[in-house]
């Protein structure tokens, strides 16, 4: 549950009763939730070290976070709320310092108080982990100087300059806060353990088979959790995860299934089946390599993207694949994020797509790269890279150019992609918190991006971005970001878009308080779900 | 009876010339079908599944790799005789093209792992000795090692593909047959006829292609069937594991991966097709050795 | 003959040895790093650095050479590592997921032989019958069906089945219990899974033992036996089974081990937490310890089982020796 600034705390019953989405019923109380999840096993329930799903779907109801995204607005891109602070901060100091105060009563699930020192010993090994430990989001935090806690219950955030990417950065759902005296001790100690201040108790783990949870009574915020327990069982095969919900050995999934199974499931339950949906923050990309001929050249990179029709491509796509918004580089749902009529100037959205075509035709005979014959390398995962692949394939062959598929397992898929083994390749862009001027980052050149697998270098598009990200003007930094899109999608096209995902969650009607958000990461502490049976 | 002073010629006479009872093929062939009403089934689907395969360009009513958006996972109908998948995409016209993927997969691990493993096995049956020990110890390690791991090894080093999908899945093979082989070669390599080649200076050669061999004929026939219908087997489970033959290539088990089972309750003729079409075909080779290794066995003939 | 045995047995270590080598290095030959999928495949940012660290902490830094003798010795030893991808010890992940597999191993091998022994003497007894064709047709229907399409049809039907009949669909519970601790739920589970693996080993063993047989009633001595005029079902339970039941023993040890080949697919299938699902995923994670201990255990009990078999061949059909 979100709580509004200190002055409502007085009211905090009425406003909890008030603030409970959807339905109108009162809550009940009671009830084990059984959900699964979409993976074999996470390799370790340390929020810092991970960037799985997996992780955050098995141990996020039993942690606490700083801030978060609003649970009862998670399609908000611009609404952060407190979980363990008490209000949203203004910035000071020029919108370097930001000041949290932290509520009281908190406490660990084995009875000790949490302070403001816990969540900056939190915050402090994310930014700057210890020797021989891994935070997997370091880079995520270079606006970040140091976290400081002058006091048991304030905690003060220094940033190395002003920027409006701060706010989402600090709701990242993998920053739980853990117990300073056990990182002190044993920074390793949460790579195996749980111990955490959230709605619920760990109740046990199997290893690939599942993960129990109990209700927390001491949780801080009044009434919460409703469900006295949870239980997570790990089935990685969507086949199984839908006929469980279809015989109700399971309620729900919070990754996404595709349409085929929301279709089928809508069939056969009618009523008992309840369906939320979204954009979803993940994407798929198409990256040329640079450094293979004829992908060099400018003009051969423009013609792939000229080549598909995004318009027509995404409807039809939409019935069969976890795809369905036509969008430029920001999240379909962001204020930052170009209109229809602004995204139908750029290569590969113009609304002809005759003419898009013919230009596409027209650039590759000037590049000599007629019936260019190439490979498209690909992740071995149905939804929705080869269903995209597939599609794209398609999609070029009616410029003349051939193309065939290279599928690889996970690995050497990695592999492919880090050592430039390819001709063009699938990529993806997949983040938590919608902040756009961070997730852009993935079309910056390797030397500034790890994960850019272009292999191209380009100093004009760093100098576009850093003045996007250091832009305090709402109006202006939109006017950039126009200026960056198209220079990154159309003039040089170093990568391209497809549609963007959409996520889809079939759930049994029973379940409620749950509100989807365009992430999988968010929105997992299942703090609000009460079971309506 | 007189014993006669040993002559090379004399005796490779007795050994190569026995005497046979010479049929027409045709009487052969009419009285294997009487006999053998399964092995004749069996001979009927493999005879069908490689005309499908070898003259798919001309049989097949679509192009099996074009997408149809339009048409996706629609029902068996009048235009498309088995339905189409998702991507709108004939099943029939896959299956057909299929079946060629199936026999060049099925019949070339089929021929490299019964080659090589009458040439292991009479060889080490033959030698004997250290060489049998070692090569025994070799074979049993590959044998024993997990497929999908040969799979995913040979798959990610060298790319996907129909050949190395062959040779992914010919590596274990080749040890069974080896061990079968070596079995039937060791009870002839006790009989004294080998000795008594080997007694009248007969090189090694010639004694295990004339002699050896031909006796072994029959298990090696027996196990080159069998593998046909394995090695589709194979195919069939590294596709599904998204290990084998990848997209768009039309391959039966790649058919049943992924959106087969996604489908199974909405559009079941994507999953229950391409199976059918591996279990007949495998079944039909089967019955196919089967027959086989009854007309060829003397024991249980005449009956 | 007792040189032969001594050699078998010696030729033992060195065979496990040039096994552990050789997935040693096929799993290294394959491209990936286990430390880019975990962190990766998220699909978010991630640090070179927390990939360094990831390296160190796994002991993927170290040279080549170190590793492979830290785990062949480590593999004597019967210490089998930390799994790479979990951080708990191999040991702990296999023995978590061990009785699921025994289980289904255990009753497919059951149900299999319950099938398949009596009615491949049927079939043996019966030759060339109807009965004996359609026996024949079954199970060969079994070698050529495919496990895992078997699976799936099964839960599709097990699904429709049940919302027609019952009105509400019913499947197998998803997580698994062990046996003493709710027994019906743990066979419900369990059954469909043994039914699907247990299907093609019956196959197997119905064929052997309908060849078997057909071979044995040929002898002379059954021929005397019947002559002497004695009942048609001692002349098969007492005389005629015992001796064709001979090969299809030493077929079951062998079958035990393909059966694990089966359980792979199938435990996909069905969802169930066992060794061959395990077994799946660590070469897709590319964790190199856990991988190399399944693949060691394996084909240490395949090599053991086979010479094992060897020695019996040797000893009960005295024509065959070995140089």
């Amino acid at each position: 549950m979100h709580i509004r600034a200190g002055l409502m705390a007085a009211a905090l019953a009425a406003a909890v009763a008030s603030t409970v989405p959807a339905t109108a019923d009162n809550p009940k109380s009671g009830g084990t939730l059984t959900y699964m999840i979409p993976a074999d096993a996470p390799p370790s329930l340390d929020g810092r070290r991970e960037t799985t799903f997996a992780t955050v779907h098995s141990a996020a109801p039993f942690y606490s976070v700083l801030v978060r995204v609003d649970p009862n607005n998670p399609a908000s891109t611009t609404d952060f709320v407190c979980d363990l602070c008490t209000a949203m901060p203004q910035p000071t100091d020029d919108g370097k310092t930001y000041t949290f105060k932290i509520r009281d009563h908190v406490k660990f699930h084995d009875g000790s108080p949490l302070a403001a020192a816990d969540v900056a010993a939190s915050w402090n090994a994310i930014i700057h982990p210890p020797e021989g430990v891994t935070s997997a989001r370091e880079s995520y935090f270079v606006m970040l100087d140091k976290v400081e806690a002058p006091d048991p219950a304030t905690v003060v955030f220094r940033l190395k300059f002003a920027t409006n990417a701060f706010l989402p950065a600090l709701a990242d759902p993998f920053a739980w806060i853990y117990k300073k005296e056990i990182l002190d001790k044993d920074p390793h100690w949460y790579e195996k353990n749980i111990l955490g201040s959230g709605p619920f108790r760990f109740a046990g783990l199997e290893t690939g088979q599942s993960i129990k949870g109990a209700r927390n009574p001491d949780y801080y915020v009044e009434g919460l959790p409703y469900l006295d327990g949870f239980t997570a069982i790990y089935a990685d095969k969507q086949a199984v995860r839908v006929d469980a919900i279809r015989a109700d050995r399971g309620a729900m999934e919070f990754r996404g299934l595709p349409p085929s199974s929301r279709d089928q499931l809508v069939k056969e339950l009618g009523d008992k089946i309840v369906v939320q949906e979204s954009d979803w923050n993940c994407v798929n990309l198409v990256t040329p390599n640079h450094k293979k001929k004829p992908f060099d050249d400018a003009r051969v990179r423009r013609a792939l993207t000229l080549a598909v029709d995004n318009w027509h491509g995404a409807p039809a796509l939409a019935k069969i694949a976890n795809v369905r918004t036509v969008g430029g580089i920001v999240f379909p749902g962001s204020p930052l994020a170009a209109t229809k009529e602004e995204l139908q100037t750029i290569a590969g959205f113009w609304p002809d797509i005759e003419k898009s075509r013919t230009e596409a035709k027209r650039l590759l005979k000037e590049a000599g790269a007629e019936g260019l014959k190439f490979e498209l390398m690909n992740r071995n995962v149905d939804q929705p890279y080869k269903y995209v692949a597939t599609w794209l394939i398609d999609e070029w062959s009616k410029v003349g150019l051939q193309v065939t598929q290279r599928v690889l397992p996970t690995g050497p898929f990695f592999e492919g992609l880090r050592n430039g083994t390819f001709d063009v390749t699938v990529d993806f862009n997949c983040q938590a918190v919608v902040n756009p001027l961070l997730d852009v980052g993935k079309f910056l050149p390797r030397s500034v991006y790890t994960e850019n697998y272009g292999n191209y270098d380009d100093q004009k598009e760093i100098d576009l971005y850093q003045s996007l990200l250091h832009e305090t003007d709402a109006a202006k930094q939109r006017a950039l970001m126009r200026e960056f899109e198209k220079y990154v999608l159309d003039t040089e096209a170093h990568m391209f878009m497809t549609p963007w995902w959409y996520r889809i969650i079939p759930y049994r009607s029973y379940v409620k308080g749950w509100k989807i958000s365009p992430s999988h990461y968010l929105n997992q502490d299942l703090a609000t779900i009460w079971l309506d049976k | 009876m007189t014993i006669v002073a040993p002559n090379s010629r004399a005796i490779s006479a007795i050994i190569d010339d026995a005497p046979e009872i010479r049929r027409s093929i045709l009487l052969r062939a009419w009285i294997f079908c009487r006999r053998q009403p399964l092995g004749t089934f069996g001979m009927l689907i493999v005879v069908i599944t490689a005309i499908a395969g070898l003259s798919a360009e001309w049989i097949a009513p679509y192009n099996p790799t074009a997408n149809d958006f339009a048409a996706m996972t629609e029902a068996p109908s009048w235009a498309h005789w088995l339905g189409t998948d998702q991507f709108g995409r004939d099943q029939l016209s896959r299956i057909i093209f299929g079946a060629r993927t199936a026999l060049i997969v099925g019949f070339s691990c089929a021929i490299v792992a019964s080659v090589a493993g009458m040439v292991l096995g009479v060889g080490s049956a033959y030698f004997g000795g250290r060489l049998d020990l070692y090569l025994q110890g070799v074979l049993d390690v590959v044998m024993a090692f997990p497929l999908i791991i040969m799979a995913l090894a040979v798959v990610s080093i060298f790319g996907t593909g129909v050949h190395n999908v062959i040779v992914a899945i010919t590596i274990p093979l080749i040890p069974r047959c080896a061990r079968v082989l070596r079995a039937s070669a060791l009870a002839i390599r006790e009989v004294p006829y080998i000795d008594a080649a080997r007694a009248c200076g007969f090189g090694h050669n010639r004694i295990i292609l004339r002699h050896m061999v031909p006796n072994v004929m029959a298990p090696f026939l027996i196990m080159l069937t069998a593998f046909v219908g394995q090695a589709i087997l194979a195919e069939a489970s590294l596709s599904y594991l998204g290990l084998g033959v990848q997209e768009p290539v039309p391959a039966w088990g790649l058919m049943l991966q992924g959106g087969a089972e996604e489908y199974a309750s909405t559009a079941p003729w994507i999953a229950i097709f391409p199976g059918l079409a591996i279990a007949l075909t495998v079944f039909g080779f089967s019955l196919f050795g089967d027959a086989l290794r009854d007309a060829l066995d003397p024991k249980l003939r005449d009956r | 003959m007792y040189r032969y045995i001594i050699k078998r047995l010696l030729l033992v270590i060195p065979t496990l040895v040039g096994a552990a080598a050789l997935v040693f290095l096929l799993m290294r030959l394959i491209p990936g790093d286990i430390c880019v999928v975990r962190l990766g495949s998220g699909g978010g940012t991630f640090d070179e650095r927390a990939v360094q660290a990831c390296h160190a902490q796994l002991g993927l830094d170290r040279p080549i050479f170190l590793q492979f003798v830290d785990f062949v010795w480590g593999f004597f030893r019967g210490d089998f590592g930390i799994s790479m991808w979990s951080g708990k010890p191999v040991l702990y992940e296999i023995a978590a997921r061990f009785p699921v597999s025994l289980e289904i191993a255990i009753m497919a091998v059951v149900i299999a032989n319950l099938i398949a022994i009596p009615l491949g003497t049927i079939s043996a007894l019966k030759q060339n019958s109807p009965i004996d064709l359609a026996i024949r047709v079954f199970s060969i229907a079994g070698l050529a069906t495919p496990s895992f399409w078997l699976g799936i049809l099964f839960i599709l039907a097990i699904l429709d089945f049940s919302q027609a009949a019952f009105g509400s669909p019913w499947m197998p519970p998803i997580d698994y219990v062990p046996i003493w601790q709710d027994p019906l739920r743990n066979l419900s589970m369990v059954i469909f899974p043994a039914l699907t693996v247990g299907y093609r080993t019956s196959a197997v063993t119905m064929r052997m033992t309908r060849s078997a047989m057909l071979e044995v009633l040929r002898e002379d001595y059954i021929r005397t036996a019947r002559a002497k005029g004695l009942v048609e079902h001692i002349i098969i339970n007492r005389h005629a089974l015992k001796n064709a039941l001979l090969p299809v023993v030493t077929l079951m040890g062998i079958e035990a081990a393909f059966l694990i080949g089966g359980l792979v697919v199938t435990e996909q299938v069905f969802n169930l937490n066992g060794i061959g699902r395990l077994f799946v995923q660590s070469v897709q994670n590319q964790d190199y310890t856990m991988t190399q201990a399944l693949v060691m255990l394996v084909v240490a009990a395949f090599v053991l089982t086979n010479t094992v078999v060897d020695l019996v061949y040797a000893w009960l059909d005295p024509r065959i020796r070995y140089g």
